[in-house]
């Protein structure tokens, strides 16, 4: 019988599997954000679990909250990866130091 | 083992599976597709937990919008994805061990874990018998009362990023013909054209 421990243990081992794509790929920025968006959604995974094993609708809601962030992170994101790759021609992570006095 | 244990199983492998791709793969448009049979499987995975509209909402938001949005910038931006995977043999046994330590700790919460006394008392919203209601009907009831305010605020920051995101992307370019509405309206027909008399058998 499938339980809430199983839900939280895949939960864990895709959170553990983003933290891992970030420090695989430092350069690509890409991957960094599909990173992330993986580890919230662990997160997500984790609320619903509760929420369904628990039997409050609460966790749902919360779901949606961080989905919402998690778009909205997306989407300035990328328009940032798109305005920098203009300006440098390169996406590479280690080459983002402009700002370095 | 029953149908709904067999579906979890593979939703949680194909999940993870996929997830693993997506960090390890060399295109970044397979990256992106991994990425997307990722939110899939778990869209299956919240069906199996019985919040069928958050897994339609991955469905559509994400794999809809959020990953169509990530393979198109995938696709626009001209970039030599091998260079920039030159240096991951060097970042894995870093990462490795991050893991590993992740897990430990993760492992450790695990063993000594159990619910609070007296949590089922304090639920705030309980889910309804799904012979009362549905999940989306239960969702939109809670959501459009006790949660209005973090509703409006969640449509605010998406409206903030929507400025954001076209803030940032937008450029004038100087050699571009554009539309001047103000000169077309304000132009004079005199000035615009001449009327001129030509003799037969001469022209202009």
């Amino acid at each position: 019988m499938v339980g809430l421990e199983h839900y939280l243990t895949v939960a864990a081992a895709l959170f553990v599997i983003g933290i891992f794509g970030l420090f695989l790929n430092r350069k690509n920025v890409i991957i960094i954000l599909m990173s992330i968006e993986m580890i919230l959604l662990s997160v997500n995974i984790n609320l619903v679990a509760f929420s369904s094993f628990m039997g409050d609708l609460t966790g749902q809601i919360f779901t949606m909250l961080v989905l919402t962030v998690a778009a909205a992170e997306a989407a300035i994101g990328l328009a940032i990866l798109v305005s920098f790759f203009r300006n440098r021609g390169t996406i590479d992570v280690e080459d983002v130091n402009v700002m370095k006095g | 083992m029953t149908v709904a244990d067999f579906a979890f199983f593979c939703f949680a492998i194909l999940m993870l599976v996929a997830g693993a791709f997506t960090v390890v793969s060399r295109n970044p448009v397979h990256s992106v597709l991994w990425l997307i049979l990722t939110f899939l499987s778990a869209a299956g995975l919240f069906v199996l937990l019985g919040a069928e509209f958050v897994a339609m909402l991955l469905v559509i938001v994400y794999v809809g919008a959020v990953m169509v949005l990530f393979l198109f910038v995938v696709m626009m931006l001209d970039v030599d994805f091998a260079e920039l995977k030159a240096g991951m043999a060097k970042y894995l046994p870093f990462g490795l061990l991050i893991g590993v330590v992740l897990i430990l700790q993760l492992a450790i919460a695990f063993g000594d874990w159990h619910s609070a006394e007296g949590a089922e008392a304090l639920r705030r919203s309980v889910t309804p018998d799904l012979a009362e209601t549905h999940n989306t009907a239960a969702i939109g009831r809670i959501m459009y009362d006790d949660y209005l305010l973090l509703f409006q605020v969640a449509g605010l920051i998406l409206l903030v990023s929507m400025i954001g995101a076209i803030t940032l992307t937008l450029r004038h370019r100087a050699d571009v013909k554009r539309q001047n509405v103000l000169k077309q309206m304000y132009r004079n027909p005199e000035d615009a054209f001449e009327m001129k008399d030509i003799k037969p058998g001469q022209g202009l």
